[in-house]
């Protein structure tokens, strides 16, 4: 077929385009520049492993634990094994009517239920998705699988009420202090009294 | 002709000597008793907070002490701690979580002995509304609804921003106030004159006058002041916040006393110049902005969205 002298170049570059998006997928050893967190260029030299991590979920590093003061519990109500050690596990989703019957489930109730954060045979844990156990005091790390963004916060003290010292040790209280876990949307409150109009006040 | 001349000036002599012991009777009177004239003599006197030798600052503290003591009949402390080395004080206000609940302006108002009639507070919270945004001209401070948050506002608590290149140290007639090390705009309630220069400069609003002689209960009264700060001001005097410099320049430093009163923790403080401080944390990863930019005031209080 009679190509036209001006299209030759153009069906080259189409011809090398695909060639080009499919190298991408191989990684060799390479100068990487990237930008560290003060906006500084850094070149450094990565071999190809280095390039593309792997994260070893077994292997992986602990969580950082956060002192905290004792969790709110509701009156005698800890520790739960005090019952729960004489009655039958019951897996099935319903809606309580026996006991914790104050508790009306307002947060995520249309996809989860009691023992998907309440460890099912171990009522004094908690639990994760992938099945590991929490203590009360780490209920964070809980909080943290879907809200992340508000768990990075809170690490650093973005998020949540900051009281100690800002030059010394800072108070962590954990995030059911401020937030009830069945029903965390915050309740408004009445605003203390608005300042005096200077027409109002007295002379 | 000489007899006239001499009853003339005989009557103007008796009536010039009647003004003379009329004027050195009421200079008597005038004078202070023994026991009070010391101090007043002293108040008088006494020299600009920045020229005061180490002898004399702590002379006057215990003046004030002395002072507040007997007004308030209580055992009061005046320090006078200087700022922290390598230290610049930065506060950020998170917008996505204030509810306008005005417990910051209240535990200011205690922690900071202002006067309660004629009313005073440092702090103002301006509501606004979401669909016009940080619109200062559509700001309402008066809001006084029966639950907070209203739907459709946000709040912001505005304050003396402690501005980097403030405009009122600028225009202060006698130098009654000024930017210390650590950031903190201080105004020397000892110097002020008065004449509200610093008000008339501030963009922001955030300086208040003594109008009238504050009304301060002595049971309300917080005894831990510091010189510069919180002790408690005579009438004709310009106040305003100090990010608690009674509490912030303690070692450890404690927060101010708006910060550990909001309940859901919407204030954020810290040293600007240690990078593994929250404030630089939220100041390089968060939506952040500063009231008034134009004016080139470069404020120390950040208002940032959290979400």
């Amino acid at each position: 077929m009679k190509i036209p002298r001006f299209a030759r170049p153009r069906l080259v570059l189409f011809a090398l385009v695909p060639v080009l998006c499919m190298s991408v997928g191989l990684t060799y050893a390479a100068r990487v520049k990237e930008f560290d967190r003060s906006g500084q260029l850094v070149v450094s030299e990565k071999s190809a492993a280095e390039q593309q991590p792997v994260y070893d979920i077994k292997n992986r590093a602990k969580e950082k634990t956060f002192a905290v003061p004792r969790p709110p519990f509701s009156e005698g109500v800890f520790p739960c094994s005090q019952c729960h050690t004489y009655l039958k596990p019951n897996p099935e989703r319903r809606a309580l009517t026996e006991y914790h019957t104050e508790i009306v489930l307002h947060h995520a109730e249309g996809q989860r239920w009691c023992t998907d954060c309440h460890n099912l045979m171990n009522r004094d844990k908690l639990r994760l998705v992938s099945g590991e156990l929490l203590d009360f005091t780490e209920s964070y790390r809980l909080c943290g699988q879907c809200h992340g963004d508000k768990f990075r916060d809170w690490k650093v003290g973005v998020h949540g009420k900051r009281t100690g010292f800002w030059n010394g040790d800072k108070q962590y209280l954990l995030c059911v202090h401020c937030h009830n876990p069945h029903d965390p949307k915050f309740k408004s409150l009445k605003p203390l009294p608005p300042p005096v109009r200077p027409g109002e006040a007295r002379h | 002709m000489s007899e006239i001349i001499k009853n003339d000036y005989a009557h103007h002599s008796s009536r010039r000597k009647f003004l003379k012991t009329l004027a050195a009777g009421v200079g008597l009177i005038a004078l202070p008793d023994k026991n009070a004239s010391a101090s007043l003599w002293e108040e008088f006197f006494q020299k600009h907070f920045r020229e005061l030798s180490k002898e004399e600052l702590k002379n006057v503290l215990t003046r004030l002490e002395t002072k507040y003591g007997k007004q308030f009949s209580k055992q009061v402390t005046v320090k006078a701690t200087p700022p922290i080395e390598g230290v610049r004080y930065g506060y950020a206000l998170d917008l996505s979580r204030c509810i306008g609940c005005r417990r910051c302006v209240y535990a200011c108002v205690k922690e900071n002995n202002q006067s309660r009639d004629p009313q005073i507070h440092w702090i103002r919270v301006m509501q606004l509304n979401k669909e016009k945004g940080v619109d200062l001209s559509q700001a309402e401070h008066y809001y006084n609804p029966d639950k907070v948050p209203e739907k459709g506002h946000f709040y912001m608590p505005v304050q003396c921003q402690q501005c980097e290149n403030p405009p009122c140290t600028k225009v202060c007639p006698v130098q009654a106030t000024w930017k210390e090390k650590d950031g903190i705009v201080v105004v020397d309630y000892n110097w002020c004159i008065g004449c509200r220069y610093c008000m008339a400069a501030c963009p922001y609003g955030a300086r208040h006058f003594n109008w009238g002689k504050p009304g301060l209960p002595a049971a309300e009264m917080n005894p831990a002041t510091h010189y510069l700060g919180n002790r408690p001001r005579p009438k004709g005097v310009v106040e305003k916040c100090t990010f608690c410099v009674q509490r912030t320049r303690e070692q450890p430093g404690r927060y101010p006393a708006c910060e550990e009163i909001c309940p859901v923790g919407a204030r954020k403080f810290g040293n600007l110049l240690d990078p593994e401080s929250e404030i630089r944390y939220l100041i390089e990863n968060k939506r952040v902005f500063i009231l008034k930019e134009e004016l080139n005031t470069q404020p120390k209080f950040f208002y940032f969205y959290a979400t």
